[in-house]
């Protein structure tokens, strides 16, 4: 069980989080067909570090992007997104 | 005196004794038959790592199956039993497939999935019978088993004198400590070879360690090494079988350390000769531990077979005891064993020993090329030492080998953890070639696998270690290859002409060493875990008996019966109630989001995949969900209850689902929008009154004309403020009232009293169901499973033709609007009942073109009706198909109609 550091709520057990999906796969309100397509069925898939979205569900409900090294499972940066985080 | 029984059999134990120990002070040689060929088996080792000291032990509930005798204390009424043997372990009739050990080779299993299927089965029965271990008890757990976390920065597996060394210092500097010793006491590898670290220091340690903070816990095995340093441990608080003192069996911990240090020592490794593995046979520091700490000597003429020079502290061990030392046959050449006072015959490899099923009497070497015997009724072997990695490669480490001591050691790993130790410098112990029959050489002790097994697999071609493994079974056990995945990995080796390195190794997972299921389930085994989660008017219910159905995480009534009415009676009396007068019901668990603020039209029409926008204040609609690919995935109603604020329902079961859906939609790809979004799911309970008198009922109730159809408006009753929404799932004319929770009892009351003056009745799901069927309404996990488009369940007119909702783009995909999709019809019998969930077929032996996704009948009128998913159904009215269902046995013609039996044109909604 990996340990994610939340940026609200510092260290905590995956048990506390969701994992959603990859930043590589959401579909944008604004794409064209094809492009939804490509992130929905064809995804990079990488052996390595990937951005995925999380959210810590059962602790403060933030979504998260989170930085991952899909085979060391090493997170290099967690980052919440949402309406507060915009500039 | 401690009292046991093994077999049916009264014996008598000493104090920390384990079973084994205590098996062998009553001379009790013969203790199990081996897996596949029924071989009759010994104790072997004198730890977690005995492959065939198998025992069965406890009774009814407290049964455990498969515990090695040498991991196990023994208590006063303990019970145990041996394994794989029938009809007694000293009569085995399944002892004879041993003897057809020469047609039941490596891969057997494999080869009979070849040719006929009848060959198959016919084997199939001899197999299933013929393998396996002991029987999982049938009975529940008596017993609880209890989770905990906890957090550390040195966590310390292993309590010998590398691991309670370490503890101590780092205890001592002022940090968390956690040590964990899966024996019952800690080092006892100090009792088993006394040096000056002695029982006094041990204690002193021990106590230095808790008085600086730190927790030691015996009999707990760190079971699996997880990642960013999770380390689960497993606690027993009672042994196996045993009543536990509170009550707690087990105790699952979750242990998140700072560091880990793994002090967890080597495992002795046999040696590959002829029947190897009789009783009599047993590794080397077993025996000493016997000896030294049991004050056990299994044998009284012994030979002892070594490569190394730790097994000649198994030879003094044993003539301190009184025990005659005949021989100690040392693989290496001289000077080997000079000057231990022994008489060493060197260069010596065993060839086999020879005995009865209880005892040893003959052991057989190869001498400089020449066969030498000696009469002995015990031999003590060791092949060297194989460190115990396996949590170091757990967390994905890497391995050296070190040729001197033939052994694989702990190199680098990801995570924080280091090797000390034994574990990390294996005594030197050369390569032993093996001399004996292959095909009695054991290698892999519990699952009967030879060295012959492993010269197939190669012949066979089965060149990867991770096939000859899967091929042979070989460390598929529950000892998980700890004793003999060297020895195979060393013939595979050899076979390749390589080196064990390049060999390779098969992967080590969790758990090192079994555990039990019900550790795993913790306090959650009971009711699935799942927490009871009650609506807010379940006191009202719960009075009137009904009959409960879960929904989503909560339990709603299907049905209230009256005096000695079935389901099916009760549901249809209140069906008929509904149709012809009134009726109300608890809708409180649909899933409900208040969506406000100057862009919360935009965000619903971002959500639902219809016109949101234009609708009026005080004004509602059915809408529907996609995911992104175009599928409908959910259904509700939207209805805006002020300018900018807007009140969404949708499906009970899928409510979660849409609550992450939406907040990633508003958080994730609308952060710009202005707008809020709560789940008030529970915040509101509500009431649903439907039926021709229910706008008389609701006149009654809020003094004023209720809202019309798809309307809503603000009112109130029974002094309580409430929300109505006049929408109807029935068909008839139906208002949904909505309340706070913690005044629902009050509406409820209030409504039923105006519902009864008019005879009318409570309904459950169960009327709900057969009213919307009826109806043709869908609902979610039925008609709308995930696999029909808007334009599959005739929803197309509805969506938004400007677009800009999730899944648009997919839903414009070409396929999805080909030809040959399902599409949702109904179906009325034509003859017999239709079978709920059957399939359609057009005839026998016929592929299936659908399924019923919900029967019910003409509420009134009797008859039977079904809604379904049918190819290119929309153009198939009037055709006639078979509705099967081969598992209940049932089936019924059908034929195929528009999927709306009551009132098509909706006139009943309207005043």
């Amino acid at each position: 069980m990996m340990q994610v550091p939340c940026p609200h709520c510092g260290p905590r057990a995956q048990t506390e989080f969701v994992y959603e999906r990859t930043v590589d796969s959401v579909v944008t309100l604004d794409g064209a067909p094809d492009a939804a397509m490509a992130a929905l069925f064809t995804r990079a898939n990488p052996r390595g570090v990937d951005d995925e979205i999380w959210r810590h569900t059962y602790g403060c409900r933030a979504w998260l992007v989170v930085t991952r090294h899909r085979v060391t499972n090493a997170i290099s940066a967690v980052r919440a997104v949402g309406p507060e985080t915009l500039p | 005196m401690i009292r046991f029984t093994f077999d049916g059999k009264s014996y008598q134990a000493r104090e920390g004794d384990t079973l084994a120990a205590a098996l062998l002070r009553n001379g009790v040689g013969l203790v199990g038959r081996s897996f596949k060929y029924h071989r009759p088996r010994g104790i072997m080792t004198a730890g977690v790592e005995e492959p065939n000291a198998l025992v069965t032990v406890g009774e009814c509930g407290r049964t455990e199956p498969n515990t090695r005798a040498t991991d196990l204390f023994v208590y006063n009424g303990l019970v145990a039993r041996s394994q794989n043997r029938w009809p007694s372990l000293r009569f085995d009739i399944g002892a004879a497939i041993g003897l057809l050990s020469r047609f039941l080779p490596a891969g057997f299993y494999y080869k009979t999935f070849f040719g006929s299927a009848r060959r198959w089965i016919f084997y199939e029965y001899f197999i299933r019978r013929a393998a396996g271990l002991g029987s999982a008890p049938s009975n529940v757990d008596p017993d609880r088993f209890s989770q905990r976390a906890a957090f550390c920065d040195l966590l310390v597996v292993g309590g010998g004198p590398a691991g309670l060394a370490t503890a101590l210092e780092a205890a001592e500097a002022g940090k968390r400590v956690i040590l964990v010793e899966q024996d019952s006491i800690l080092a006892p590898s100090l009792i088993r070879d006394p040096q000056e670290q002695d029982a006094v220091w041990v204690d002193t340690t021990a106590r230095r360690i808790l008085a600086a903070g730190g927790r030691i816990l015996t009999r707990t095995t760190a079971s699996g090494y997880w990642e960013h340093d999770l380390v689960t441990l497993t606690e027993r608080l009672a042994e196996p079988g045993q009543v536990p003192p509170n009550g707690i069996a087990q105790r699952l911990w979750h242990v998140r350390a700072g560091q880990v240090v793994l002090a967890t020592g080597s495992i002795e490794r046999p040696m590959a000769f002829a029947h190897n593995d009789r009783p009599g046979v047993m590794l080397s520091q077993a025996v000493r531990t016997y000896v030294n700490r049991f004050g056990v000597v299994p044998g009284q003429c012994v030979v002892v077979a070594t490569n190394n020079d730790d097994a000649y502290r198994t030879a003094s061990a044993l003539s301190h005891a009184g025990a005659v030392v005949v021989a100690v046959l040392d693989s290496r050449p001289a000077p080997a064993g000079d000057g231990t006072g022994f008489p060493v015959v060197n260069n010596a490899v065993l060839i086999s020993v020879a005995g009865s099923q209880h005892r040893l009497r003959r052991v057989t070497a190869s001498v400089d090329g020449r066969t030498t015997s000696w009469n002995a009724d015990l031999l003590a072997v060791s092949g060297g030492f194989t460190p115990v990695v396996h949590l170091h490669m757990q967390a994905g480490g890497t391995l050296d080998w070190t040729d001197a001591a033939q052994a694989f050691v702990p190199a680098r790993s990801r995570q924080n953890v280091i090797t000390i130790g034994g574990a990390a410098n294996p005594s030197p112990a050369p390569v032993v070639t093996p001399v004996g029959d292959a095909r009695k050489s054991f290698i892999d002790f519990q699952n009967d696998v030879t060295l012959a097994d492993v010269d197939l697999a190669w012949a066979e071609g089965y060149r990867s270690v991770e096939h000859l493994k899967r091929y042979t079974t070989l460390g598929m056990a529950t000892d998980q290859g700890k004793l003999g995945n060297m020895a195979a990995l060393g013939r595979l080796a050899e076979k390749q002409g390589v080196s064990i390195p390049e060999a390779g190794l098969t992967t080590f997972r969790p758990p090192y060493t079994p555990v039990t299921m019900g550790l795993l389930a913790g306090a959650g085994a009971a009711d699935g875990g799942a927490h009871i989660r009650r609506i807010a008017l379940y006191d009202l219910h719960s009075a009137k008996a009904p009959i409960w159905q879960p929904l989503g995480y909560w339990f709603r009534p299907r049905t209230y019966p009256k005096g000695s009415e079935t389901l099916l009676q009760a549901a249809l009396r209140e069906a008929k109630t509904v149709r012809t007068n009134v009726g109300m019901t608890d809708v409180s668990t649909l899933a409900k989001f208040e969506v406000t603020g100057p862009d919360a039209a935009a965000l619903l029409e971002i959500i639902c995949a219809t016109t949101v926008a234009k609708l009026a204040v005080g004004r509602g609609r059915y809408t529907f969900m996609l995911r992104e690919d175009g599928f409908v995935f959910d259904d509700g109603t939207v209805w805006r209850l002020a300018d900018n604020r807007y009140l969404l329902t949708s499906s009970t079961g899928g409510a979660d689902r849409m609550a992450t859906h939406i907040s990633y939609v508003r958080n994730y790809l609308c952060p710009q929008m202005r707008v809020s979004v709560v789940n008030v799911q529970e915040h509101y309970a509500g009431i649903a009154v439907a039926g021709p008198n229910a706008h008389a009922v609701l006149t009654a109730l809020i003094g004023t004309e209720p809202p019309r159809h798809m309307s809503t408006m603000a009112a109130s009753i029974a002094g309580v403020p409430v929300i109505i929404l006049a929408a109807s799932y029935s068909g008839e004319r139906a208002f949904e009232i909505y309340v706070e929770a913690s005044s629902a009892a009050a509406l409820w009351l209030a409504c039923e009293t105006e519902v009864n003056r008019r005879d009318g009745c409570c309904y459950g799901l169960e009327a709900m169901e057969y009213l919307r069927i009826e109806k043709g309404h869908l609902v979610v996990g039925g008609e709308i499973d995930g696999r029909l488009t808007p334009q599959d369940l005739a929803l197309d007119k509805m969506l938004n033709k400007a677009g800009g909702y999730i899944g648009a783009s997919g839903l414009s995909r070409p396929g999805l609007l080909a030809p040959g999709r399902r599409q949702l019809v109904g179906l009325e019998a034509v003859s017999g009942t239709i079978p709920e969930g059957s399939m359609l077929v057009t005839g026998d032996n016929q592929m299936p073109q659908g399924h019923v996704t919900a029967a019910a009948f003409r509420i009134l009128d009797g008859g039977s009706i079904a809604l379904a998913q049918l190819t290119d159904g929309f153009a198939r009215s009037g055709e006639d198909l078979i509705a099967t269902s081969p598992t209940r046995g049932q089936q019924a013609r059908v034929r195929v109609v528009a999927p709306h039996f009551y009132d098509p044109d909706g006139v009943r909604y309207r005043d």
